[in-house]
């Protein structure tokens, strides 16, 4: 390489400015991170209030309105502000890594991307001091009740319209860079699974989100200028707004689970120290859940009244996704057997999340099922499905993958006795807190109360305990992080003893800039080859 | 153009993408302070206006000298081509949305009202006089909007509308052909035509716009009608407005000489998002106007 021709590229503006100038992607990728971080604390702390307030029936800390507040903002905050720009922030680091680009295709757009965010998010935060509160109808918006928000309603909407531009650009760059931007050895069925599921995230995000834009476009101008959209006394529907808002809302799920996938598709065959099983399997597989992703919509409203025809479509749709989704499951555990497999920190959260995410599987299948939905809406059965596919689903995906690729980031080694003790006490403390929620679900406790029946007491303290040991657990993660980022152990270039790919080509920390001419891919360097 | 074998053309620090977040967000917050009865809103948003058009002057301004000093190789122009045509599919997709509450109000939510299929009850209860209808006029409680006196009609204005962004179509695939065959004086004319036209287009939708609120009385507050009426007309009018920008600087550019035969990406995207537009009309014609 001549490094020399191009010094002018490694010109950085003092301080912090190059973080608000930048156009290389790795900078931007950790932007995102940290971000993401930020963000997953704020959202923690929020979720630290339901939790503390559920630890007795009775109203002790917070009056109703702001506890619904608090519901509303941790699922704002975590969707958009934690979970997706964590992905982004991996696809920023990894994508180009992996296929051997220079840097993403629009890298000037890359950073508009993400510095929108921490304007929307000051927009969505702010309304927390406003009059009338944070928004507090719950993160879906259903109107009417959504329209009674107070001064906040037009922040909200504007923020989620700020955070959907922002995505829509990330997901533009990420779909051309993989499409345009991959060494030309590297033909599609040759992409790292990572890559793949994100080809297909960035493909639904393009799809979903000028969706959510356009609804709430619809609550702003039946809110401020005389639009019937929703208001059935001019001819339109409030049942309306959850059909185009789930139209959106069942894709945006799978764009928090797909990256995951294909963490986890990276670090087990690494410590397997085996190929992939089933690559192609898994590429079909990927796709076919983004296809149903867009047929299943209306499971999230059984009770809201549809015609029966429709109800058996969605449920039947809805169960389809088992297939595929089983597809993955058998070949992460095919991909483990008669492997030469460690349980380094990324594969431990690897291995939970095979395990806990078919938990949160197991219990979409039965919210599938339309007459047992009508027993199981709006309970904490839903809320412990989901957060078992959220949080040890995504969050510990985002977990594994930052364990496995942080010392290719740092140069530097993670504590790994700390990142056990980091993933045991998650462990634990996660299924203390979502799994009696389960149980609580199943006996009647409705979601998104501050109060509650006296015979749900008891779990909602073995609830609250391991909520606030997950929250406290969390912080043993900053200090790994930033311990890591300051000393540690110099890492090789190829970090781990089964990793393959073209990222570990590159030393660690990998240079600021890398893959200026296309890579020849080496035999065997990707991790699926030999199958 | 440069040959395909340089480096992918990188930029390095920009100024321009921090400048456009504190422009739009100084445009929303002020948009919302307006809307809440804040006060210097509309300051505000004219302050974030006028941010935005220095960004993205900006902003294009580097990417054309960029391309005319011979930055690009093809690769690059790829991913403009690849970026292109994801954003109009999102669009495609925002449009939707709206398509999707015409349908759902003309197909379900109307006839449910009027007492059809299993959802009676609304009809039963709360609006038993109300007969379902499309367009309709006679809403269910029509205490709290204004109620239209008429439907706009298809034959007319929104006919002649058609017949003019067809033409447009017609005339840019024809500047088209110009460039690739170097013949500039028909690229110019060919130009000129389709923004003449799609300003005719807007001039006359804002003819219809006014006669339907000062004589049909059809606005946004008509009911679902008028909401979607006006909802899908205005964006789509909106996406005209900033399709015949963009062939405007297209057009500018064509004047300055700034494209080969082989090198036009600034054209083909602009003709790409007149064509999306142009389908979008069409549609709306037939479902909003026509049927």
């Amino acid at each position: 390489m001549t490094e020399s021709v191009h010094a002018h590229a490694d010109e950085k503006p003092p301080g912090l400015w190059r973080w608000v100038v930048t156009t290389n992607h790795k900078d931007i990728g950790t932007l995102y991170l940290l971000f993401a971080l930020l963000m997953f604390f704020i959202g923690g702390s929020m979720s630290m209030v339901i939790r503390t307030e559920l630890f007795q029936p009775g109203l002790q800390f917070t009056d109703p309105l702001f506890f619904n507040q608090m519901t509303t903002m941790h699922a704002l905050v975590m969707i958009f502000g934690a979970v997706m720009p964590a992905f982004v922030g991996l696809a920023n680091w990894q994508i180009p890594l992996m296929i051997g680009a220079p840097d993403m295709a629009f890298p000037r757009m890359n950073n508009w991307s993400f510095w929108i965010l921490p304007f929307a998010f000051s927009m969505l935060l702010s309304t927390l001091f406003m009059p009338g509160g944070a928004p507090a109808g719950g993160w879906t918006m259903y109107p009417p009740l959504v329209l009674m928000t107070g001064d906040a309603f037009p922040y909200l909407i504007f923020s989620i319209h700020l955070m959907g531009l922002s995505s829509l650009m990330g997901a533009i760059n990420i779909i051309v860079t993989i499409l345009n931007m991959r060494t030309p050895d590297m033909n599609l069925m040759k992409m790292p699974l990572f890559v793949w599921t994100w080809l297909v995230t960035a493909f639904l995000l393009i799809a979903a989100m000028p969706v959510l834009a356009g609804v709430v476009t619809m609550l702003l101008t039946d809110r401020f200028f005389g639009s019937s959209f929703f208001n059935a006394a001019g001819g339109g529907d409030p049942v309306m707004f959850q059909h185009i808002f789930w139209f959106f809302g069942h894709p945006e799920v799978y764009i928090m689970i797909l990256p995951a996938f294909g963490v986890v598709s990276t670090i087990i065959p690494t410590f397997a120290r085996k190929p992939l099983f089933g690559y192609a399997s898994m590429v079909y597989a990927t796709a076919s859940i983004a296809f149903l992703s867009f047929i299943v919509w209306a499971h999230h409203m059984f009770t809201v009244g549809m015609p029966l025809a429709a109800e058996l479509f969605f449920m039947y749709s809805t169960m389809l996704i088992a297939v595929p989704t089983g597809v993955k499951i058998f070949n992460w555990v095919s991909t483990m057997w008669r492997g030469s497999m460690t349980f380094e920190t990324p594969m431990l959260w690897a291995i939970s999340f095979v395990v806990l995410f078919t938990i949160g599987g197991f219990s979409g299948l039965m919210l599938a099922i339309t007459p047992a939905d009508f027993q199981y809406q709006d309970t904490y059965f839903v809320v412990a499905h989901f957060h078992y596919v959220l949080v040890t689903g995504s969050v510990f995906g985002i977990f594994g993958a930052v364990y496995y690729w942080l010392p290719k980031w740092t140069g530097n080694m993670y504590n790994e006795r700390l990142g056990k003790i980091h993933f045991w006490c998650s462990i634990v403390f996660s299924n203390l807190l979502y799994f009696p929620q389960h149980f609580l679900g199943l006996a009647g406790m409705p979601r998104r109360v501050p109060d509650y029946a006296i015979q749900f007491t008891d779990w909602n303290q073995v609830s609250s305990i391991g909520g606030i040991g997950f929250g406290l657990t969390q912080l043993i993660f900053v200090y790994i992080v930033f311990q890591t980022i300051r000393s540690g152990s110099k890492a090789p270039a190829r970090v781990w003893d089964g990793a393959i790919g073209l990222e570990w080509s590159v030393p660690s920390p990998a240079p600021y800039h890398t893959f200026q001419e296309p890579p020849k891919l080496a035999e065997g360097e990707l991790q699926h080859e030999g199958t | 153009m440069s040959s395909a074998t340089e480096r992918y053309y990188l930029p390095h620090n920009s100024y321009w993408p921090i400048l456009g977040s504190i422009g739009l967000c100084a445009l929303f917050v002020g948009f919302a302070r307006l809307l809440t009865g804040a006060n210097i809103g509309s300051t505000l948003m004219i302050f974030g206006g006028l941010i935005m058009v220095l960004m993205l002057v900006g902003w294009f301004g580097t990417v054309i000298r960029e391309s005319q000093s011979g930055s690009y190789n093809q690769q690059v122009g790829r991913s403009y081509r690849w970026g292109m045509c994801w954003f109009i599919f999102s669009e495609v997709m925002f449009f939707g949305a709206f398509f999707a509450a015409l349908f759902y109000a003309r197909v379900l939510s109307v006839p449910w009202l009027g007492g059809e299929g299993g959802e009676a009850s609304t009809h039963l209860f709360l609006w038993p006089d109300f007969i379902a209808a499309w367009p309709l006029l006679q809403l269910p409680d029509a205490s709290q909007f204004s109620v239209a006196k008429a439907p706009m009609e298809a034959a007319g204005i929104p006919a002649l509308n058609t017949l003019i962004l067809l033409s447009s179509a017609a005339t840019v695939t024809w500047a088209h052909w110009a460039l690739k065959a170097e013949r500039r004086r028909q690229l110019i004319v060919g130009l000129i035509l389709t923004v003449s036209l799609g300003l005719l287009f807007l001039a006359l939708q804002a003819y219809e716009y006014r006669h339907a609120f000062t004589e049909l009385n059809l606005s946004i507050g008509s009911g679902i009608y008028g909401t979607t009426f006006i909802m899908l007309t205005g964006f789509h009018g909106l996406h005209v407005t900033v399709g015949a920008i963009m062939l405007m600087v297209v057009l500018g550019r064509s004047l300055a000489g700034h494209f080969t035969p082989l090198g036009h990406f600034a054209f083909e995207a602009s003709a790409w998002y007149w064509h999306f537009v142009d389908v979008v009309w069409l549609l709306l014609f037939t479902f909003v106007y026509w049927l």
